[in-house]
């Protein structure tokens, strides 16, 4: 990136949960981003990527709703989602939605490879350090879509280790499945339960103040399970905390 | 969930002690294949080589099974084909029944579970030895494996030892592991020297030299059947491999993943009857290319799950399992390769649940030693439920809605508004109840959303 080049138009695209359950995940991405020296636009008509659909099995829907998203998000420079699997629904299953459709292959080629989850574009692609700062000890869950199917490890905890006074605790099978799965955890609630019963239980004993991820779904299956059990562990998204408003409330708290 | 999945997992979920023998097991072959693999520089370049190997053999299976037909004739077995599993039985009966078999020794095969041999067996009247350590508690307790690994992975060694002490012969000491091995070791190797003939599956079928190879940790397999005068195997024709090269290849990864360790303790291939100047050996060599539904797999779009080498790691692995164990799958095969190979054995409308009963966090792909893509392969069988119309009403009608809605963000908004609204009456910060979610109330809280969406409070300019 040469001084002169002018900042990148950024689409932000926010994901259903987001934009329902927690908005402040959106506003620190937009800080974040604008903090990193990016234009950022939301695309008013965006809904949901269509991942439950896809999920379920529903092809034709999902290939519907990804028609519409592709159309809302082509033409930026980048388009930076604040959840693994929803930039995972993206980058790696539209284009498998269409191998039998060319001409929609390749608008949804073209829109996957710019599509990148919000840590993954921070720290790769505009290589920014926040300056951001929060007293408390965390630790970190990596949630399965953005770890295996996008690769993302490293670059939360190198964001993380830049905002001042946070020290984060090793997490116990930080790699395995809470347990939340999309539909999977009201299909079968019970096997859903069994595993995020042992999730928070590691998270609690890791004796971190605060829990993080970078996937809302699974941070409201894991909170919800630390709540239910009396656990004192807080839980935010990752990027909330590196945009510095970590300070404020966590997932479940009153706002 | 049907009826009969749901029964099941309640029952394994109830169960404290399964979950403490799953753990521990499939807990310590995760730690082991790590060690494992980070000492196998080669590992990628090993699986890559592997799933080609496979993916080849697959292509071109036609061409192998002959080449394997001719040698395997020429050193003097006999090949047989069965489409399906009802073929495969009445054509082991029919050699034990010509043999005048009156007792079979079993070295472990899932294939002949797939096919149900130890009910047929039962049914011609035919006494069954299960050789394998694990298959023989398993025969002694008159279940199922419930690993493809270790078939009795879900019991401890309390459990083990009340088994010994109900049924063999022996005195009563069978209270440490090395005297249950004893014991075990002296009531198989009766059945093992006295078999008339004895049963296998194959780990691998070698093309080129018409050779059959096993594996095992116990040398039970070399034992029940070199003495029998009958050998008879029974092997997926997805089994072959070209040549002895490619099975070492493949051998390379099956121990790591399964065990951790670098190869099993006995590894054996068998190539034709006893010859006339061999000390040892059966009279005869029987061996069953058992299709049941293989070709159709590699038709309909599972070719990549023929690359499979049975090895486990997937369950060892998988969330789901190690919560349920293997029997709440219902099926031959566990975990998800076992999710994905019911459907295609036993029919999508009776385990439609399997596919489905899976988080989707692509552990399993990252495990597999030759790269089966799990996850799509899964996702695959839920379009296909779904598009059949499997899929429970309410699943489909929500779904259904719910997409129509995301496609119109006018709409779209208004039902966001609408659902904050009516969460909101049911908690601030945290809901401890809500109609309809009680499949995630019933078990964890869940936060109220905020007043206003997202979208609401950007469109109005906040920042
Ligand atoms: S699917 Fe892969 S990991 Fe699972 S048993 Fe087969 S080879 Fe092993």
């Amino acid at each position: 990136m040469t001084p002169a080049a002018p900042p990148p138009r950024v689409a932000l695209f926010v994901t259903c949960l987001v934009d329902l359950i927690r908005p402040r995940i959106g506003f620190a991405a937009i800080r974040a981003l604008e903090a990193a020296g990016c234009t950022v636009v939301v695309p008013a008509g965006q809904t949901c990527c269509g991942q439950p659909a896809l999920n379920s099995g529903a092809r034709a829907e999902a290939t519907a709703i990804a028609k519409r998203t592709i159309a809302l998000l082509e033409g930026h420079d980048a388009i930076v989602v604040p959840s693994g699997s929803c930039a995972a629904t993206i980058r790696v299953q539209y284009p498998e939605l269409f191998e039998h459709d060319p001409a929609w292959l390749a608008r949804a080629e073209a829109v996957a490879a710019r599509t990148y989850e919000i840590m993954a574009y921070l720290d790769e692609v505009r290589g920014w350090r926040p300056d951001t700062a929060l007293d408390a000890t965390a630790t970190y869950h990596d949630s399965c879509s953005g770890l295996r199917e996008l690769g993302i490890k490293a670059q939360p905890r190198r964001l993380l280790n830049h905002v001042a006074g946070l020290s984060l605790i090793p997490l116990k099978g930080a790699e395995t499945c809470c347990g939340f799965g999309g539909t999977f955890c009201v299909k079968y609630p019970a096997i859903s339960n069994a595993i995020a019963t042992e999730k928070a239980a590691a998270i609690d004993t890791s004796g971190a103040d605060l829990l993080l991820a970078g996937d809302l779904g699974c941070l409201m299956n894991m909170a919800g399970k630390l709540h239910r059990d009396g656990s004192a562990v807080r839980a935010f998204h990752a990027i909330e905390v590196i945009a510095g408003m970590g300070g404020g409330p966590a997932i479940g708290e009153e706002t | 969930m049907s009826a009969a999945f749901s029964k099941r997992v309640d029952a394994a979920l109830a169960d404290p002690i399964l979950k403490i023998a799953v753990e521990r097991t499939a807990g310590t072959a995760e730690a082991k294949r790590a060690a494992a693999i980070d000492a196998f520089a080669q590992f990628e370049d090993a699986r890559t080589r592997a799933a080609a190997i496979k993916d080849h053999v697959v292509a071109h299976l036609g061409f192998y099974l002959e080449q394997f037909e001719a040698a395997a004739t020429a050193a003097g077995a006999h090949v047989h084909y069965a489409r399906t599993a009802d073929e495969a039985c009445a054509i082991v009966i029919d050699i034990c029944k010509a043999a005048g078999a009156r007792t079979v020794a079993r070295s472990k095969s899932m294939m002949g579970e797939e096919i149900g041999l130890p009910h047929a067996l039962a049914e011609a009247g035919i006494v069954r030895v299960e050789t394998d350590l694990a298959e023989h508690i398993i025969q002694l307790a008159d279940e199922r494996p419930s690993h493809i690994v270790w078939p009795a992975m879900h019991k401890t060694s309390a459990q083990v030892s009340a088994l010994f002490k109900q049924h063999h012969a022996l005195p009563h000491s069978e209270e440490t592991i090395p005297a249950m091995a004893e014991s075990a070791r002296r009531h198989l190797r009766e059945g093992m020297l006295g078999a008339d003939v004895g049963i296998s599956g194959a780990n691998f079928l070698i093309a080129d030299s018409g050779a059959v190879c096993t594996v095992t940790n116990e040398g039970n397999a070399e034992l029940s059947l070199v003495p029998p005068r009958v050998h008879i195997v029974t092997a997926g024709i997805e089994k072959l491999v070209p040549s002895m090269g490619h099975a070492v290849q493949m051998l390379r990864l099956l121990a790591r993943s399964a065990t951790g360790a670098t190869l099993t303790q006995y590894t054996t291939f068998y190539t034709g009857p006893k010859r006339a100047a061999d000390p040892d050996g059966p009279d005869a060599m029987h061996i069953v290319l058992i299709d049941n539904g293989r070709s159709a797999m590699r038709d309909d779009g599972l070719a990549e799950m023929l690359r499979c080498i049975r090895c486990g790691a997937c369950m060892n692995h998988c969330v789901v399992f190690r919560q349920i164990g293997g029997h709440a799958y219902g099926g031959t095969y566990p975990g998800p390769m076992g999710a994905v190979l019911t459907p295609a054995l036993d029919g999508l409308a009776a385990s439609r649940d399997l596919p489905n009963a899976c988080t989707l966090n692509g552990k399993c792909q990252e495990v597999c030693p030759v790269k089966i893509p799990l996850p799509t392969l899964l996702r695959g069988w839920r379009e296909k439920s779904w598009r059949e119309g499997l899929e429970p009403a309410t699943m489909r009608q929500g779904i259904a809605a719910w997409a129509w809605v995301a496609q119109r963000p006018r709409l779209y908004r208004l039902a966001v508004r609408a659902a904050i609204f009516a969460m909101r009456r049911f908690g601030r910060g945290w809901i401890t109840a809500l109609p309809l979610a009680g499949g995630w109330t019933a078990h964890r809280d869940l936060p109220a959303p905020d007043a206003e969406s997202f979208m609401r409070r950007y469109a109005r300019g906040e920042r």
